[in-house]
C-alpha cells in the first residue's frame, strides 16, 4: 500500500448500512486503530454489508466471509499460517454480530480462545439476527419485541461475557458504541495482547430496536448508565470499571425510548434493574478486591 | 532410495504426508481416520515435519475451517476425517473448493449414522460428491501413500482441493508392505508450495467469498467446472509422471479385460482388488470376467469409462453404499457414461458391503452368477440388486 491510500478510510465511504447504525462506526473506528496490516472476517450479519457484494467491497484491508458458525476457527488456522511463515506484525480480526457469537458461533470461538490462539474477536451486539430481519437471539434482552418474540423475550440475555471470563482469556472487554474513546483505547489495548481478545460492544440499531436513528449514541449511552451495559475490562482475570457511574439511571429511560419494548411488562423491567444493579454492586466489589 | 516398510494404509497416508511437507494440520479424533492424525501429530513434534504446526481442533468443522484459513494466507495444509465428521464439516466443504483452496484431505470411509457404525461404506465421501472436490479412491495402502503425493499434486496444478479416500479398516487398519518414496524424489515430482491468487495479504488487500448475485454466480461456478475438467485432463498425465518417478503409475481409472467380457465388476476402493481376484480365478476356469477400478469418481472419467466398457457385453457395478431412494451413485455414473453409446453393455447395479460387510470373494462372485444369469436371459435388472442382504436377520 502506497503512502497515499495509507490515508484514506480503511473502510470506504457510502457503505449501505442503516442510517445511524452502531455497527458501522464501531467496524470504522476498529480499523483506524488496528491499521492496513490487519485480516478481517466477518460471519453473515450486517457486517458483512462492508464485505459486500458481487465486485464490490467496503474494504481497505484483506477480507474474508466466514460462515456464520465458523468465524474463529478461520481466524485460527489464519493465525497460525502467519505464524508459520514468520508474519507476526498482521492482526487476525473478526467482526462477528451476537447471533454468531453467543448462539451458533460460540464453539468455535470457545475452541480458538482455549487454544490460545492470537486473535481480535469484536461482537458487536444489536442485540437479535438483524441481517435476517430481527430475529430473537441468546442476547436480546428480557422483553424485548423481535419477530420471534412478538410477545416479548421472556429469557433474560446471555451473559456470554461471563462465560468468556470463566473460560480464561488474556483480555477481556465491554464497550459501548456510546463512549467510543473507551472502545478506541480498548482495541489499542489489544493490539499487543499475546493471545486472544474479546471485546463485545453494544451496538444499538435504529432499524431493530425502533428509535429514531438519530439516537443511536444516546441509547448506547444510556445503556450504560442504567448499569444494563456496564463498561469494564479484565487483563489477566484483573478487572477494571472503565467508567463508573455514581447513581445508575432508572431503567425505564432507557426502555421507553425504544419501540421494541412497547409492550414490556413492569415486572420485567423491575428484574432489568435488579440485575442491573446487582451486577454493578459485583463488579465494584471485584475491582475492589483486585 | 525408496524404503520398504509394513504400513496400514493410515500410516501410509501419514508418511505421504510427512513427504509433501504440509505447514499447518488442523484436525479432530474419529474412528477410523485417528491414526492418520497422531502419526502426522508425531512427526510434527518430533520434528519429521519441520516448521509445520499442528492444530487440536474441537471438532471437524473446526478443523476443515481452520485448513481453510490456512490456506488463505499461503501455505500447504492437511486434515482427515471419517464418516459424521465428514458430515459435520459440509457447510465448509463448499467453501474450501469455492475458493479453489488445494487442500488435501484424508477420509477413512465410515458408514453415516444411522444406525450408528464405525465400519466402513462410502454413504460419508459420496454424500460430498458434488461438492466441487477432486475425490480419489485408494484401493490399497500403497495406492494410499503415493494418492497424498499425487493429490497434492494435481490440486496444486489445478487450485481444488482433494479428498482422498481410503477404506475404514479394509485399508485404513491393514497392514500391508508399502514403498515409501525418497525425499528427493518426491521434491522432483512435488514443487514447493506456491500461494495461489486467492490469498489474504496486506500487501495486497483482496474481498474474498463474500455475496455475489445472480449475474455472476453462475460463471464462477462454470470456472469451478471447468477446473475439474481441467483436473481430469491432468490426471493421466500425472499419473504417468508419477510412474517415471516412482515406478507406480496412475491413471483415472484401470481397466483390465474389459473389451468382449461377459461380466465387468466396476467397483471403487479395497474391493476392486478382490474383484480382480475373482475375475482371475472365474477366468481361469474359461469365464470371460473383466473390471474396472474407478480411482478418479470426481471429476468422473466418463468417456473413459465409455471406452474401457463399450464392447462388454454385461456390466456389474457395485455400490458400496446406499443410493437410498435411487440406486447407488456409482451405478449412475456408468449408465451415464454409456448412455450415448449406440449398442450399450447390459448394466446392473448392486449395492454390498455397507457398514463394514466384507466384500468378500463370496459376494462377488455371486454378482457376477447373477450378472450371467441375468445376461443369458438377455436382460439387466432395472432396480439395484442389494446382493449381500440376509433374509430374517433383523425383525
Ligand atoms: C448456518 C447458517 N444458518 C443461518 C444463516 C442465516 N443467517 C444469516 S445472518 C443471520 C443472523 C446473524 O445475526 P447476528 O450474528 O446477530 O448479526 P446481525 O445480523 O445482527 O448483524 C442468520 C441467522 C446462515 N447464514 N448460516
Ligand atoms: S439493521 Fe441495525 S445493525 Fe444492521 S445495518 Fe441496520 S442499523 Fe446497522
Ligand atoms: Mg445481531
Amino acid at each position: 500500500m502506497g503512502a497515499a491510500t495509507e490515508k484514506l478510510p480503511l473502510i470506504s465511504c457510502g457503505i449501505t448500512t442503516c442510517e445511524g447504525c452502531a455497527m458501522e462506526l464501531i467496524g470504522r473506528v476498529t480499523l483506524d486503530v488496528l491499521g492496513p496490516k490487519t485480516i478481517i472476517l466477518t460471519p453473515p450479519s450486517c457486517s458483512a454489508i462492508i464485505t459486500g457484494y458481487g465486485r464490490e467491497t467496503g474494504w481497505r484491508v484483506p477480507a474474508f466471509q466466514s460462515n456464520l458458525e465458523n468465524i474463529a476457527a478461520y481466524c485460527s488456522g489464519i493465525r497460525v499460517a502467519l505464524e508459520v511463515q514468520g508474519k507476526d506484525d498482521v492482526h487476525v480480526v473478526a467482526f462477528a454480530g451476537d447471533g454468531g457469537t453467543v448462539d451458533i458461533g460460540l464453539q468455535a470461538l470457545s475452541g480458538a480462545i482455549e487454544r490460545e490462539h492470537k486473535f481480535i474477536y469484536i461482537c458487536y451486539d444489536n442485540e437479535a439476527y438483524m441481517n435476517t430481519g430481527i430475529q430473537r437471539s441468546g442476547a436480546t434482552p428480557l422483553g424485548a419485541w423481535t419477530t420471534t418474540t412478538p410477545a416479548g423475550k421472556k429469557e433474560s440475555k446471555k451473559d456470554i461475557v461471563a462465560m468468556l471470563r470463566a473460560q480464561g482469556i488474556p483480555y477481556l472487554a465491554t464497550a459501548s458504541a456510546g463512549y467510543i474513546d473507551d472502545f478506541r483505547r480498548k482495541v489499542e489495548r489489544a493490539k499487543d495482547v499475546d493471545g486472544p481478545v474479546y471485546i463485545h460492544v453494544l451496538t444499538p440499531c435504529a432499524t431493530g430496536w425502533r428509535f429514531p436513528p438519530k439516537e443511536t449514541v444516546n441509547i448506547a449511552r444510556m445503556a450504560v448508565d442504567t448499569g444494563l451495559w456496564p463498561l469494564y475490562e479484565v487483563v489477566d482475570g484483573r478487572l477494571k470499571i472503565t467508567r463508573k457511574v455514581k447513581t445508575l439511571k432508572p431503567v425505564t429511560d432507557y426502555v421507553q425510548c425504544q419501540g421494541r419494548f412497547r409492550s414490556i411488562f413492569a415486572d420485567q423491567i423491575a428484574q432489568l434493574e435488579k440485575g442491573a444493579e446487582k451486577l454493578y454492586q459485583e463488579l465494584l466489589a471485584e475491582e475492589e478486591k483486585a | 532410495m525408496p524404503q520398504i516398510k509394513a504400513l496400514d494404509g493410515n500410516w501410509a497416508v501419514a508418511e505421504g504426508v510427512r513427504l509433501a511437507g504440509p505447514k499447518v494440520v488442523a484436525a479432530y479424533p474419529i474412528t477410523p481416520q485417528t491414526p492418520i492424525v497422531e502419526r502426522v501429530a508425531d512427526f510434527i513434534a518430533d520434528g519429521s515435519l519441520p516448521g509445520a504446526r499442528y492444530i487440536a481442533v474441537e471438532s471437524e468443522h473446526s478443523a476443515l475451517s481452520a485448513v481453510v484459513g490456512a490456506a488463505l494466507v499461503g501455505t500447504r495444509v492437511f486434515t482427515a476425517t471419517a464418516g459424521a465428521g465428514l458430515a459435520l464439516m459440509h457447510e465448509v466443504v463448499g467453501v474450501a473448493s469455492g475458493n479453489r483452496l488445494p487442500i488435501v484431505m484424508a477420509v477413512a470411509n465410515r458408514a453415516l449414522p444411522s444406525p450408528w457404525s464405525l465400519q466402513v461404506d462410502h454413504s460419508d465421501s459420496m454424500a460430498e460428491r458434488d461438492m466441487g472436490w477432486i475425490q480419489l479412491y485408494a484401493e490399497n495402502c500403497q495406492e494410499a501413500l503415493d494418492l497424498v503425493l499425487l493429490g497434492y499434486r494435481l490440486a496444486e496444478e489445478v487450485r481444488l482441493p482433494v479428498m482422498l479416500c481410503l477404506d475404514g479398516f479394509y485399508v485404513s487398519h491393514s497392514t500391508e508392505v508399502v514403498s515409501v518414496p525418497d525425499a528427493k524424489e518426491v521434491a522432483a515430482f512435488l514443487p514447493a508450495y506456491e500461494p495461489g491468487p486467492v490469498c489474504l495479504d496486506p500487501d495486497c488487500p483482496l474481498t474474498i467469498n463474500q455475496l455475489t448475485s445472480a449475474g455472476t454466480f453462475t460463471e464462477i461456478k462454470y470456472q469451478h467446472k471447468q477446473a475439474l475438467d481441467q483436473a481430469l485432463e491432468l490426471l493421466p498425465y500425472l499419473g504417468e509422471e508419477f510412474g517415471t518417478h516412482f515406478g507406480r503409475p496412475y491413471a483415472p481409472i484401470q481397466a483390465e479385460n474389459c473389451a468382449g467380457a461377459d461380466v465387468v465388476l466396476v467397483s471403487l476402493g479395497s474391493s476392486a482388488g478382490t474383484a480382480r481376484q475373482v475375475a482371475k480365478e472365474l477366468r481361469e476356469k474359461g469365464q470371460q470376467v473383466g473390471t474396472l477400478k474407478v480411482t478418479s469418481f470426481r471429476p468422473f472419467p466418463k468417456q473413459a469409462v465409455q471406452t474401457a466398457l463399450k464392447d462388454a457385453k454385461s456390466v456389474a457395478v457395485i455400490d458400496r453404499s446406499w443410493g437410498l431412494g435411487s440406486e447407488g451413485p456409482l451405478s449412475l455414473e456408468v449408465k451415464a457414461a454409456l448412455y450415448t453409446l449406440p449398442k450399450r453393455p447390459l448394466v446392473t447395479s448392486y449395492v454390498a458391503g455397507l457398514g463394514g460387510r466384507d466384500l468378500s470373494s463370496d459376494t462377488l462372485s455371486k454378482v457376477v452368477e447373477t450378472t450371467m444369469e441375468l445376461k443369458s436371459q438377455g436382460r439387466s435388472e432395472f432396480e439395484p440388486i442389494w446382493i449381500d442382504v440376509k433374509e430374517g436377520e433383523v425383525d
